[in-house]
């Protein structure tokens, strides 16, 4: 037998194509999502060089970054130009080397990191790669998946590979049950002011643990995203069968037969007359059942029982308060119960100097109390944060109230799937009757390339995952929460703890 | 890409940590499809001052001394680079004419996006850094003498560290190679891995339509 193997190992080794001496692995990359703003000088290289795309078929595009959220005229005739050219500039090399693109007003369209999942064209063993830091998004799959730069991007193009040199692994167990009001990004903020902004760099990071296995997709999706933050090249989770329920049926995942007793299931793998075969006019041949094959693959990943990591952190999730970010970097993160902490809390020279600079950036006096720092806007949305559930969530604690006059506030969907499901659910109304903007998919202001930004000044509770300063606009004040926490930020104008949220006028854990 | 030797160049010190890529090169630059042009907008948001009817170059900010003008060597804080993967900031540090960065630690993606853009990233100990962070703030046209060669950091008052880089970082930095063409030596092991890799359809994107 041979040893025990982690997750990320079968995937490395299952990927290399070369390993020549003295030099980077040379890693095979199964899906390469494209958007608009990190492509058209990789693309341009491929021109000069006289170059195509390898394999067309496993490169998916998307617009995303700089398309405006306000209404589908402004995203037709998208009024600035430079915008424009470089969505136009998308569109003609889509055309040029074969490439998908789901277009601004396709019905697939929306944040890249949200339509690979949703097309099922994100599975579990594959490599993904995108030029965007938060591609780590799709390793909630149990995929190796990480930011790359342009060159990378048009390497990719070229070759269908990367040279890799390989991450150490660190795997972070979360345990216990998750209190009321606590969420999968209040897990991860809390892991990245516990380790720090650097604390990943060069590790390839697996979550795991009894938390982790009861969160949904969309909530281990929200984990891995964030992996970036803490300099992870990768974050992961093992698939299981909360991951294969989402995959099955997608647009992109393998066609077969769900199983509702997969493992004991001891049926032959070939079926007659299915709907597929009717479609194709082929007569009652064997047809393979590739969803089952799928599975009996997706089943070999997870880390093998006595696998070695180079680095193991163990946090139980039962002592988790909701999160509020006080300062301009992830890790500067305290609980909504806590206070601003000063720069003689730092540990080092260094943390005091980044402390200061980053309360005075913040405009925060060290002990104020979270819950008194009031707010200008609250935007829900990003990749981190505005998939159907986030919206649901965020939904339940907006409904019977209306935003503080102070405030304004905008829900951003990450996709059309998104917003289709949200408004047949009445999500849309339950928003719109509070006070909230309901707008069109895109990254909006989590970065502010579109003309969704903040004015100097603005303090903004966020569903996004940076705050760094002047990410959402020069000057603006980003503190990072989960979507319940921005939703009752809105309602009350200051930072407010959900544990102890009136629903509706109801008793709260109702 | 431009080979990378030997430099003594002028050094500025960028004494912070953490700074991330949207610092390096805000989002509204992003729009551009060339990988030139973004010097002038390298640390915008720092580098100049922004009264309601003109943008200003900010006296303030360490860059606009006249002092360090014309410097090729950044000495920073560590994580440098953290946060989004965008290539524009190696652009950007290269087309105002940045060759080397002097710091502790750098995230993973800018570390590479720096190396593919001829940017030489050189690690030292917190104390060394802090002693060319000092230098370069107290001593007038401070310059330092990096070599890529000899994996070294030299002044002209004595300092001397070694840092390490990746051989195979180092060789094509120093004779300026790109990476396809690198990685075409291995086309032959592609096709046949990719002949093998092809047959597992759960891997392919399209799943759905692998195989009919």
């Amino acid at each position: 037998m041979s040893a025990p193997q982690t997750l990320f190992e079968k995937l490395w080794q299952q990927h290399l194509v070369a390993e020549p001496a003295g030099e980077p692995a040379l890693l095979y990359i199964d899906l390469h999502l494209v958007h608009e703003v990190t492509s058209p000088q990789a693309f341009e290289g491929l021109r000069l060089a006289g170059r195509k795309l390898r394999c067309p078929d496993r490169h998916i595009a998307t617009v995303d970054h700089n398309v405006p959220t306000t209404s589908v005229h402004d995203r037709l005739v998208i009024a600035d130009q430079i915008a424009d050219k470089q969505i136009n500039a998308l569109r003609k090399n889509c055309a040029d080397f074969g490439v998908e693109l789901f277009d601004v007003q396709a019905a697939e369209q929306g944040i890249v990191h949200m339509i690979g999942p949703e097309l099922g064209a994100t599975k579990p063993g594959m490599t993904i790669v995108c030029g965007d830091s938060h591609t780590s998004t799709h390793g909630a799959f149990g995929a190796l998946a990480f930011g790359i730069g342009t060159s990378e991007v048009e390497h990719v193009m070229a070759t269908q590979t990367l040279p890799q040199s390989k991450p150490k692994t660190f795997r972070i167990n979360v345990e216990g049950e998750l209190p009321y009001g606590v969420t999968a990004k209040d897990i991860i903020l809390d892991i990245i002011g516990r380790i720090g902004t650097d604390g990943a760099t060069g590790y390839a990071i697996e979550y795991a643990g009894s938390t982790i296995r009861a969160l949904s997709m969309e909530g281990r999706m929200t984990i891995c995203n964030m992996s970036i933050e803490a300099g992870a090249r990768a974050g992961m989770i093992a698939p299981d069968e909360t991951t294969f329920k989402y995959l099955y049926g997608r647009r992109f995942s393998p066609p077969g037969f769900m199983h509702t007793t997969p493992q004991t299931d001891a049926r032959p793998v070939e079926h007659r007359s299915t709907i597929r075969s009717f479609a194709v006019g082929q007569t009652a041949e064997p047809v393979r059942d590739l969803w089952r094959e799928a599975v009996a693959h997706w089943r070999t990943l997870p880390t093998d029982p006595g696998a070695v990591f180079d680095r193991e952190l163990t946090i139980d999730a039962t002592q988790l308060a909701p999160r509020v970010t006080w300062g301009t970097s992830p890790g500067m993160v305290t609980g909504i119960n806590n206070r601003v902490p000063s720069p003689d809390d730092a540990a080092t020279e260094a943390d005091k100097k980044s402390y200061a600079s980053a309360l005075e950036y913040m405009g925060l006096k060290p002990g104020t109390p979270m819950e008194e720092i009031k707010i200008d806007a609250v935007f829900l949305g990003s990749c981190t944060n505005a998939r159907i559930e986030d919206l649901r969530a965020a939904a339940k604690v907006v409904s019977g109230h209306r935003i503080a006059t102070s405030v304004r506030a905008m829900v951003v969907p990450g996709s059309q799937q998104v917003k289709l499901q949200a408004e047949r659910e009445g999500l849309d109304n339950i928003f719109k009757t509070a006070g909230f903007e309901w707008r069109e998919p895109g990254c909006s202001m989590c970065l502010g390339m579109n003309p969704d930004i903040l004015s100097p000044g603005e303090r903004c509770a966020s569903t996004s995952n940076r705050n760094f300063e002047g990410r959402q606009g020069r000057g603006g004040r980003t503190h990072l929460v989960s979507p319940q926490m921005a939703a009752a930020a809105a309602i009350t104008g200051h930072f407010t703890d959900i544990r102890n949220w009136n629903f509706n006028g109801k008793e709260a854990k109702q | 890409m431009k080979p990378i030797r030997t430099l003594t160049a002028l050094a500025v010190p960028l004494d912070r940590a953490n700074v991330d890529t949207d610092q390096i090169i805000p989002k509204q630059f992003l729009k551009r499809i060339e990988r030139t042009g973004y010097g002038e907008f390298l640390f915008y948001d720092w580098r100049y001052t922004f009264a309601p009817d003109a943008v200003e170059p900010n006296p303030e900010f360490v860059l606009n001394a006249p002092r360090y003008k014309g410097a090729e060597i950044l000495i920073v804080g560590k994580n440098f680079g953290c946060g989004s993967s965008r290539e524009h900031a190696a652009w950007a540090l290269n087309d105002y004419g940045f060759r080397c960065v002097v710091g502790t630690t750098f995230a993973d993606i800018f570390y590479s996006n720096a190396g593919k853009n001829g940017i030489l990233l050189c690690r030292l100990t917190e104390d060394e850094v802090n002693t060319l962070m000092a230098r370069a703030a107290n001593t007038p046209q401070y310059k330092l003498t990096v070599s890529l060669e000899d994996q070294t950091v030299k002044d002209a008052q004595g300092f001397s560290a070694h840092f390490d880089i990746d051989p195979f970082r180092k060789f094509c930095l120093l004779e300026g190679l790109d990476d396809i063409g690198l990685t075409l030596r291995h086309e032959a092991e592609l096709d046949k891995f990719e002949a093998a890799h092809d047959k597992e359809f759960w891997l392919k994107p399209k799943a759905a339509n692998a195989i009919t």
